[in-house]
């Protein structure tokens, strides 16, 4: 396997709380691999993500990202990853081009190539015309295509996804799921968080069930699926894995 | 330099569609020192049109009274009033419509006041003269009769500050003291005769005071209202850049696009740095701004124009260094707050303490010892001292050096400070 993320015995306690939000946890993910995190709320997805993208510090452990460190080589490790965060993360008074020229220059992306970068992606997911209008005036589907654009514009090797999909409509959700699987197909690496079990089942390459700070299990979702007795699906294997009690607090 | 750029753009690009963000940045401060000079102005220079009211009870009726009253007059900062509603002011309706707030002052002189007066110094000079033996032998020796103490009474409001109740009765004590001391020179002249037409005494003062103001070049700086509110006002302006600053910041915490750059390759240097170039252009347009609406649009209201003999170079260099100050505070409350409701009320708070302790409002050699040692550790306060050094003592560079140093340490300790919260924050 050509490992591009080697995570050891990561973990992560936040200051004052009782207990791990991940306990030490290892994992290795394969390049041009879509990893899945599936776990209920408070699992620990997200502080995972976190830390990968190199948001929170780790408490313990390590990990390496093709090859490089937060530690020794920051600025070329965020060269090479992608963020699509779960919340829209632009300027709502900003045109999505304006906001898309901002962020892009932020990855060192100049005047010709940013243009055609930012044109390029537009038209792929449907928002060419749309391109100088303010944000503020999106509805909540295309707003979660240009926060898309503003992850993948600079072509990362490894994109980090927290739950790209939510709250879209059927068709906009269509539209990034396909450019996601094309994107990857062209070779990045996709880290993705969903609470969608049928997207996650159809998107992902290999899928870890994560809770309560631990990887329950992992695999292909066919895998899964065949290691869980009587599970005809996904959903049917993360509920056998992390209960049927409700995860509010 | 590239990133850099492109982040002074679009902070650029989100103040200009912030419309009303962007006229409260620049027209706050213009309303705000319009008025205030235009208030002190004729809080100080009293003219006609900003007299103030005082009641008058004369029971007197003679020469001290007529005295007092004219010199009030003369000064022309009140409105002598002996009426109210068609009828004469007694003490009884003076002190009620004073008490009540109609009125902030009433004078009663007290009956005999100018007669008892002037019997007392003739008394009083008789005796002196008959201790040198030089007594008028022919005057038939009247028998000398008691004489009790005249209070000339004041009423003020009490919603009156000290400041000018002090001012009046200083004003007041002035002339009552210059009429007794003529009324004394009156009666020695009376006694002593008139030899060969000359006068005995030099009625004038023999001391006087002479106001010497530092100069610029030839020109004398004269200190006025305007002087000293342009560039105390000035300095208030800049440092409220902290609220849309700090709002700013808050807003890419919460919009999530904080969380985007911190993911980006660009440093947090650039990201300040954009945000610090931004606002400073910003505050030295206000100051510009300012300095032009003190030359320009003063006269226009009737108020002294800005003198600005004074290099306008080292004013640029106070500002720039002001406005990193006020910029690195935006920039520390931006990064603590994580809320607008955290940050703005917070912020304006702020900066009226720092003004106030400062000196914007109340001069610090006015302010009590230890509040003059506070004082010392406000950057308003080292940015007033720079520019009333430049504007009102024509100091050099070597001059202003200890305040701009303090501010530029300022600046450096408050983005240190908050760079270092940021990176402790991720950490938690």
């Amino acid at each position: 396997m050509d490992v591009i993320i080697d995570i050891h015995e990561l973990s992560k306690k936040y200051k004052g709380a009782e207990n791990y939000s991940v306990k030490p946890l290892s994992l290795q993910i394969a390049k041009g691999e879509v990893f899945g995190l599936l776990g209920p709320n408070g699992a620990g997805k997200t502080t995972l993500i976190s830390m990968l993208c190199g948001l929170l510090e780790p408490t313990s452990g390590a990990f390496a990202i093709d090859g490089k460190t937060y530690e020794s080589d920051e600025k070329e490790l965020k060269k090479i990853i992608g963020v699509v965060p779960q919340e829209y993360a632009l300027y709502p008074t900003l045109s999505a081009e304006e906001n898309l020229t901002y962020f892009g220059s932020m990855y060192g992306l100049k005047r010709k190539e940013l243009k055609t970068k930012i044109a390029e992606n537009l038209e792929r997911l449907g928002l060419t015309k749309f391109g100088s209008k303010r944000i503020d005036t999106y509805s909540g589907g295309m707003k979660r295509r240009i926060n898309l654009i503003a992850g993948i514009m600079h072509e990362p090797k490894v994109l980090f996804l927290d739950e790209p999909t939510v709250g879209v409509d059927v068709h906009s959700k269509n539209v990034i799921m396909e450019y996601l699987t094309e994107i990857n197909k062209r070779g990045t690496t996709i880290i993705y968080t969903s609470h969608h079990m049928t997207e996650a089942q159809d998107f992902c390459t290999r899928i870890a069930i994560v809770d309560r700070g631990v990887i329950y299990a992992q695999g292909t979702p066919s895998e899964l699926i065949a290691s869980t007795p009587d599970a005809r699906n996904l959903e049917d294997v993360f509920l056998s894995l992390t209960g049927k009690a409700l995860r509010d607090a | 330099m590239h990133k850099l750029r492109m982040s002074i753009q679009k902070e650029l690009l989100l103040l200009r569609r912030d419309i009303g963000g962007v006229v409260i940045l620049f027209a706050m401060p213009l309303v705000l020192i319009l008025a205030v000079t235009l208030i002190q102005n004729a809080a100080y220079q009293r003219s006609g049109d900003s007299q103030i009211p005082i009641l008058i009870v004369d029971n007197d009726k003679g020469d001290v009274a007529k005295s007092v009253f004219e010199n009030m007059k003369d000064s022309h900062a009140f409105d002598l009033v002996t009426e109210i509603d068609g009828k004469p002011i007694t003490e009884t309706s003076a002190k009620n419509a004073v008490f009540s707030g109609k009125y902030q002052l009433a004078i009663v002189i007290p009956e005999n006041l100018s007669s008892d007066l002037q019997a007392k110094i003739d008394q009083n000079v008789e005796k002196i003269l008959l201790s040198f033996g030089l007594a008028d032998s022919l005057k038939p020796k009247v028998a000398e009769r008691i004489i009790t103490k005249k209070d000339v009474k004041l009423y003020f409001d009490p919603a009156v500050q000290m400041s000018f109740k002090n001012a009046v009765m200083n004003n007041i004590d002035k002339m009552i003291s210059k009429i007794e001391s003529q009324s004394i020179y009156a009666a020695f002249k009376e006694q002593l005769g008139d030899e060969a037409g000359t006068d005995p005494f030099e009625n004038q003062n023999f001391i006087a005071f002479k106001e010497i103001n530092p100069t610029v070049g030839n020109k004398e700086i004269k200190p006025n209202a305007v002087q000293h509110n342009v560039p105390a006002w000035t300095l208030f302006a800049m440092f409220f850049i902290v609220i849309p600053l700090s709002i700013n910041m808050v807003k890419e915490k919460n919009q999530g696009t904080f969380i985007r750059l911190r993911t980006n390759p660009v440093s947090s240097a650039v990201v300040i740095g954009g945000k610090t170039l931004t606002y400073l252009i910003i505050c030295m347009i206000q100051f510009y701004m300012m300095i032009a609406v003190g030359i320009w649009i003063f006269p226009l209201l009737g108020l002294p124009a800005l003198n600005v003999d004074a290099n306008l170079f080292m004013l640029t260099v106070v500002a720039l260094f002001s406005g990193l100050a006020a910029t690195g505070y935006g920039i520390l409350v931006g990064t603590i707050a994580k809320t607008q409701e955290q940050s703005a009320p917070f912020g304006a708070t702020s900066v009226i303490i720092l003004a106030a302790i400062g000196g914007v409002w109340v001069p610090v050699f006015a302010m009590p010892k230890f509040m003059q040692y506070v004082a010392m550790c406000s950057p308003m306060n080292w940015g007033l001292d720079a520019f009333y050094d430049v504007f009102l003592r024509n100091a050099s560079i070597m001059e202003i050096y200890p305040e701009i140093a303090l501010l530029f340490l300022f600046f450096v300790v408050t983005i240190t400070i908050a760079l270092l919260y940021d990176k402790k924050k991720r950490s938690v």
